[in-house]
C-alpha cells in the first residue's frame, strides 16, 4: 500500500517557567492511502500535539521539534514557512474541535470555503462558488444555494461542524487531520458529523488521521489506531487486533474502564488508578509504571521499545511482552 | 470492587416507589430574555425519587437537564411547580429554614476548573461547609474534619493547604464531592461530573460515587449526555427533550426496549467500543435539527425530526404515560 | 540498567541482559504513587513571582519605593524646615547648602521638594483608598444583585458621570476651604464610579462560576458570597484600577495646584510648587526642575507598574 506520511522519532518540547515539557517523545508512526488512523490517549498524552506539528501548526520558537515528517515522500519539518502555505490546505486539511473559533466570525461560509480554491487552484471566483455550493451539499446542508452566504453564527454547532470539513476537503487534500472533530458536539449529531466523515473517504479516498477520547468512535470508523501515553506510542496495530487483543495494560485499562452500552449494568468498571506523569520530569522507566497493575522490576528503570505482538503490523511497548515476563514471580 | 460486591448493593438500593425522598411536581422554569422571547427550559416535569435510589437524566445539550438540576437545587426559583424534599414544600421555605436543608441536599458541578474558588486553599473550600452550617467547634477539629473528608474521597490529607490549580481534574472532582459530603447530606444532583474528566479518570469518579451512595445510603440525580454512564450508575433513567421528561424506565429496560422514537434514535447513535458489534449495527439518523426551545413546536416537541409523526402529535402534547409496569413514554406511538 | 532518564532511546527489548528476577511483579509500596510534582504556590505568590520577572515593572517599584522613602524622611536629610525663609538667599542655584536650591523666599528646595512629593502621594493614595471602598461597595451591589437594584444604581451611576467631573469639583473647593480633604473629597465624587463599574463587570462574570454556585448551595449568605468567593478574585483587576487611580489623583491635584486651588502655602505640594515656579520660569528654571521631574517620574513609574501588575494578575491561571 501506498504511505503518505511517515513520521520518524518526532519530539516536541516547550519551554515553560519550571522547566520543559516533553510533550511528544519519539513517536512513530505512518499512514497509508485511503485509510483512517485513529490516534487516541487521554489529554496530555501528546496526540493533539503530534497532530498540529504534522501541519507545523506549533510555533518553534517556543517549541523545538525534531524528528522527520515525510509527507508524499517530502521532508515537512524542512520546508520554508511559504512552502508549508501551500502545503496547508491543498495537500492537508484539518477540522479542529470546536468549529465556533476556528471558523472566522467575520467572512461568509462560502468565502471560506473559496478562498483556498482561489489560492491554491487559482480557481475564478464564480468556479469557486459553484464548488463551494458543491461541497455544503457534500457534507449535507440543506440548501447550500442560500447558506453559502451566511456567516458562521448563523450554523448551529454540528452544521458549523460540517462547514468546517467542508473548508477542509475543498481542495481535495490527501490528509484530512481530524482533531477531536466530534467531541464538543451532541451523540446524535456526532453520528451524522461521523457518516459524513466515512462518506467523504469513500467519495474522495482521502487518508484520515482521527485524534479522539471516544474508544466507541474509534471501533465505529477507524482501520488501525495508535495508543499514545505520556507522549509516546504504547500500542499501534489494526482495530480489531487492539480492541480484541490488547498487548498493553494501559490499552486493556482503557478498555476496561469505559461502560458498554450492550452490558449489564451490575458490571463494575475498572478504573486505571492515579494519574498520568508530568511531562517536565517523566519517569526513566515505563511511564506506565506507576499506575500499572502488573508493573515488574524491569519497568522501573527501562524503557520498553515498541515491538512486533501478535496480529499483523501490531506493535506495542510493554515488558510483558518479553520472552521472561511471568516467570519472575512475586516481588519479595 | 468485585461483582458480589456490586450486586448487593443494588439489591438494597431497590427503587422508588414505596418512599419517595423527593418529588418533583409540574415544575416549570421558563426565562424571560427580554424582548417578549421566553425559554421554556424546564415544562411540566413531574419526577419523584426514591430513598437511595439513583435517578439518571439524559438529554442533549439544550434539553433542560441542567436547569432542572439547578431549579431542584433551589438555585433558580421556579416558574410554577413545587419540589417535596422529606415531606417539605421546598420552595414555601424562607431563611433558616431553607438554610437547614440545604444540609440535606447537595451539588456536584460539571467544569472541575470552575467549580473551586482558586484563591481559597483545598482545607478552606471544604471548610466552607463546615463554617455556614457550623458543624467543627474549634480550628483544629475543622481540620481534621478537612482530613478525613479528604481520606474518604481518596486524596492525601497532607495536600489541604495546596491551592486548586495543583489538582488534575479527577482530583478536583473528588475534591468537589468531599466539599458536598461535609454537611452530610442525604441527595446529592451530579451535574454532569464526569464529563470534562478523561475516560481513564471517570470510573475513578463514578466508582467512587457508587462507593460512597452505598456507605452513606445517598439518593443520586445524575445528570449527563453520556448515555453509556448514566445507564452504568441509575437504577432509573429519565430521557428529556426540549425541556420534558420523553421517557422514563429502570436503566436496563430502557436500553433495552426505548419506546419512545427519540430515544431510539439517541441509543442507537452512541458507537460501541468493540469493533465487531459497531459493523453489526444500524445507525437511525435524526433527520433535521433540534428545535429552538425558545419557539418549540407545538403539540410533541419532537414530531419535527420524528419518523412516525402525524397530524395529531402537531395537536396534542402526548402525556408521560405508562406503557409497561414502570416503563413511561410521552408518545402517542409508543413501541412495546 | 539504570534508564538515562530524559532523551535516552527506549530500549530494545534484546538489547539489556535482564534476569528472571528482574520481572518479578512490582507490589504497591515499590510504586511511586500519585506525586503532586510542583511547588506549591497560591496565586498571589504566582503573580508575584510573574511580577517579579517583569524588569520595567520591578525598576518602576524601587522608584517608586524610593520617592516614598524621600518624602519621609527628605526634610530631616535637608538639614531646613520647608517652611523657614531666608530672604537674604531667596532664588539661589542648586549647591552644596540647599541641593535643589531656595525658592523666592529663600525656603530650601529639597526640603519643599519632597514634603510636596509627600502631599502629592497621600493625596493619591488617600483618593485611591475612597474610591476602593465606595466602588468596591456599589460596585459589588449592582454586580451581586443584579435587577432593578442595579438599574437604579447604574442610572445614578450615568448621570453623576455625565457632569464634567472638573466643574464639581472646582466648585466644591471654591464653597469649601482649599485643603487635602476638600481635594480628595471633591475628587472621590465622581472618582469611584469607574472603579465600580469594573467591580460590577466582574461581578457579574464571576457570580455564575460553579464555585459561587456551590458555595449557594451549601447556604452561604450574600455577605459571605462577595466577600469570600467574589471580591477575592475580582482582585485583580481592582488593584490594577487602583494603581492607575493613585497618578490620576496626584495629576487632578497638580492641576488644581497650578490653578491656585490646590494646599496652601506654607504647605505645597508638587503641583503648587510648579505654580509658584512658572513666574520666574526662564529666570530660574532648576526651581520648575525638580518638582516637574518628581511628578512625571511618579506618573510614569506608577502607569509603567500598573501594567506590568496588570500582566502578572491576569486572570487566566497557567496551567
Amino acid at each position: 500500500m501506498e504511505r503518505i506520511l511517515e513520521v520518524k522519532d518526532l519530539r516536541v518540547n516547550f519551554k515553560v517557567r519550571g522547566g520543559i515539557v516533553q510533550a511528544v517523545r519519539g513517536v512513530n508512526f505512518h499512514v497509508n492511502k485511503g485509510e483512517t488512523v485513529a490516534i487516541v490517549g487521554e489529554s496530555g498524552c501528546g496526540k493533539s500535539v503530534t497532530a498540529q506539528s504534522l501541519m507545523r501548526l506549533i510555533p518553534s520558537p517556543p517549541a523545538v521539534t525534531t524528528g522527520s515528517i515525510r509527507f508524499k515522500g517530502e521532508e515537512i519539518l524542512t520546508k520554508s514557512l511559504r512552502q508549508m502555505e501551500t502545503i496547508r490546505g491543498k495537500e492537508m486539511g484539518m477540522i479542529f474541535q470546536d468549529p465556533m473559533t476556528s471558523l472566522n466570525p467575520t467572512l461568509s461560509i462560502g468565502k471560506q470555503i473559496t478562498e483556498g480554491l482561489v489560492k491554491h487552484q487559482g480557481m475564478s471566483s464564480e468556479a469557486a462558488k459553484t464548488r463551494a455550493v458543491e461541497m455544503l451539499k457534500l457534507v449535507g446542508i440543506p440548501n447550500p444555494e442560500s447558506r453559502v452566504s451566511q456567516y458562521p453564527h448563523e450554523f448551529s454547532g454540528g452544521m458549523r461542524q460540517r462547514a468546517m470539513i467542508a473548508i477542509a476537503l475543498a481542495c481535495n487534500p490527501s490528509l484530512l487531520i481530524a482533531d477531536e472533530p466530534t467531541t464538543a458536539l451532541d451523540v446524535t449529531v456526532q453520528a451524522q458529523i461521523m457518516s459524513v466523515l466515512k462518506d467523504l473517504q469513500t467519495k474522495l479516498g482521502t487518508s484520515i488521521i482521527l485524534i479522539t477520547h471516544d474508544l466507541g468512535v474509534v471501533a465505529d470508523s477507524a482501520d488501525r489506531v495508535i495508543v499514545m501515553y505520556a507522549g509516546k506510542v504504547v500500542e499501534s496495530g489494526k482495530t480489531r487486533d487492539i480492541f480484541k487483543n490488547p498487548k498493553h495494560p494501559y490499552t486493556r485499562g482503557l478498555l476496561r474502564s469505559v461502560p458498554r452500552l450492550d452490558q449489564k449494568k451490575d458490571e463494575p468498571l475498572i478504573p486505571i488508578f492515579g494519574t498520568p506523569p508530568d511531562l517536565i520530569k517523566p519517569p526513566a522507566g515505563c511511564a506506565f509504571c506507576a499506575r500499572c497493575d502488573e508493573a515488574m522490576r524491569v519497568c522501573v528503570n527501562n524503557d520498553p521499545a515498541l515491538v512486533p505482538v501478535e496480529g499483523e503490523g501490531h506493535t506495542a511497548a510493554c515488558w510483558l511482552n518479553h520472552p521472561l515476563a511471568g516467570e519472575g514471580g512475586e516481588s519479595a | 470492587m468485585s461483582n458480589s460486591n456490586a450486586s448487593t448493593a443494588h439489591s438494597i438500593i431497590k427503587p422508588s416507589h414505596g418512599d419517595p425522598l423527593i418529588q418533583i411536581r409540574d415544575l416549570n422554569k421558563h426565562f424571560n430574555l427580554g424582548g417578549g422571547q421566553i425559554l421554556k427550559a424546564v415544562n411540566d416535569v413531574n419526577l419523584t425519587i426514591g430513598r437511595g435510589e439513583t435517578l439518571g437524566v439524559v438529554g442533549e445539550s439544550g434539553c433542560g437537564k441542567s436547569t432542572l438540576g439547578r431549579t431542584v437545587m433551589r438555585l433558580y426559583e421556579p416558574t410554577s411547580g413545587q419540589v417535596v424534599f422529606d415531606g417539605k414544600p421546598l420552595y414555601d421555605l424562607k431563611g433558616s429554614a431553607m438554610k437547614t436543608i440545604r444540609r440535606d441536599m447537595q451539588m456536584i458541578f460539571q467544569d472541575p476548573y470552575a467549580s473551586l474558588n482558586p484563591r481559597m486553599t483545598i482545607t478552606d473550600v471544604i471548610g466552607e461547609a463546615l463554617d455556614i452550617h457550623k458543624l467543627a467547634g474549634s480550628r483544629a477539629e475543622r481540620k481534621k474534619k478537612v482530613e478525613s473528608l479528604l481520606d474518604v474521597v481518596g486524596l492525601n490529607p497532607d495536600h489541604a493547604t495546596r491551592y486548586p490549580h495543583e489538582f488534575s481534574g479527577g482530583q478536583r472532582q473528588r475534591i468537589g464531592i468531599a466539599r458536598a459530603l461535609a454537611v452530610e447530606p442525604k441527595f446529592i444532583i451530579a451535574d454532569e461530573p464526569i464529563s470534562a474528566l478523561d475516560v481513564s479518570i471517570q470510573a475513578q469518579v463514578v466508582n467512587l460515587m457508587q462507593d460512597l451512595q452505598r456507605k452513606m445510603g445517598l439518593t443520586y440525580m445524575f445528570i449527563a449526555h453520556d448515555l453509556s454512564m448514566v445507564k452504568h450508575i441509575s437504577d432509573r433513567v429519565a430521557v428529556m427533550y426540549l425541556g420534558r421528561v420523553v421517557e422514563l424506565a429502570d436503566s436496563d429496560e430502557l436500553y433495552a426496549n426505548p419506546a419512545h422514537p427519540y430515544t431510539q434514535a439517541l441509543l442507537s447513535a452512541i458507537p460501541i467500543p468493540d469493533p465487531d458489534v459497531e459493523l453489526e449495527r444500524e445507525r437511525i439518523t435524526l433527520k433535521g435539527e433540534l428545535p429552538s426551545p425558545i419557539n418549540p413546536p407545538s403539540g410533541c416537541p419532537f414530531r419535527t425530526r420524528c419518523p412516525l409523526a402525524t397530524e395529531k402529535c402537531a395537536k396534542d402534547t402526548p402525556a408521560l404515560a405508562e406503557v409497561k409496569k414502570g416503563h413511561f413514554a410521552a408518545c402517542h406511538y409508543a413501541s412495546v | 540498567m539504570a534508564g538515562n532518564t530524559e532523551t535516552s532511546n527506549p530500549l530494545p527489548l534484546s538489547d539489556v541482559k535482564l534476569t528472571k528476577a528482574d520481572f518479578a511483579k512490582l507490589d504497591k509500596s515499590e510504586k511511586k504513587g500519585e506525586l503532586v510534582v510542583r511547588e506549591s504556590i497560591s496565586a498571589w505568590k504566582d503573580a508575584w513571582l510573574r511580577l517579579r520577572s517583569n524588569k520595567y515593572a520591578m525598576v518602576s517599584l524601587v522608584i517608586l519605593l524610593l520617592i516614598v522613602l524621600m518624602a519621609i524622611i527628605g526634610q530631616s536629610i535637608a538639614g531646613y524646615d520647608y517652611r523657614s525663609q531666608d530672604l537674604m538667599g531667596t532664588n539661589l542655584k542648586p549647591n552644596t547648602d540647599h541641593w535643589f536650591g531656595t525658592d523666592d523666599l529663600g525656603r530650601d528646595m529639597f526640603a519643599r521638594t519632597w514634603m510636596g512629593a509627600g502631599i502629592s502621594l497621600q493625596v493619591g493614595l488617600y483618593a485611591a483608598l475612597v474610591d476602593l471602598i465606595i466602588g468596591v461597595i456599589m460596585g459589588g451591589i449592582m454586580g451581586y444583585f443584579g435587577g432593578k437594584v442595579d438599574e437604579i444604581l447604574n442610572r445614578f451611576c450615568e448621570i453623576m458621570y455625565s457632569i464634567p467631573n472638573m466643574l464639581i469639583v472646582i466648585l466644591l473647593i471654591v464653597v469649601m476651604e482649599p485643603s487635602m480633604f476638600t481635594i480628595v473629597l471633591a475628587l472621590s465624587i465622581t472618582g469611584w464610579i469607574s472603579m465600580a463599574w469594573i467591580v460590577r463587570g466582574q461581578i457579574m462574570q464571576l457570580k455564575n462560576q460553579e464555585y459561587v454556585l456551590a458555595s449557594r448551595s451549601l447556604g452561604a449568605g450574600a455577605g459571605r458570597i462577595l466577600f469570600r468567593h467574589l471580591i477575592p478574585n475580582a482582585m485583580g483587576p481592582i488593584i490594577v484600577t487602583l494603581t492607575m487611580t493613585v497618578p490620576n489623583a496626584i495629576f487632578a491635584e497638580a492641576f488644581l495646584s497650578f490653578l491656585g486651588l490646590g494646599v496652601q502655602s506654607p504647605a505645597a505640594s508638587l503641583g503648587t510648587m510648579i505654580n509658584d515656579a512658572l513666574k520666574a520660569m526662564t529666570i530660574y528654571p532648576w526651581r520648575m526642575l525638580f518638582p516637574a521631574v518628581l511628578i512625571s517620574l511618579t506618573m510614569l513609574c506608577f502607569n509603567i507598574f500598573g501594567d506590568g501588575l496588570r500582566d502578572a494578575l491576569d486572570p487566566k491561571m497557567k496551567k
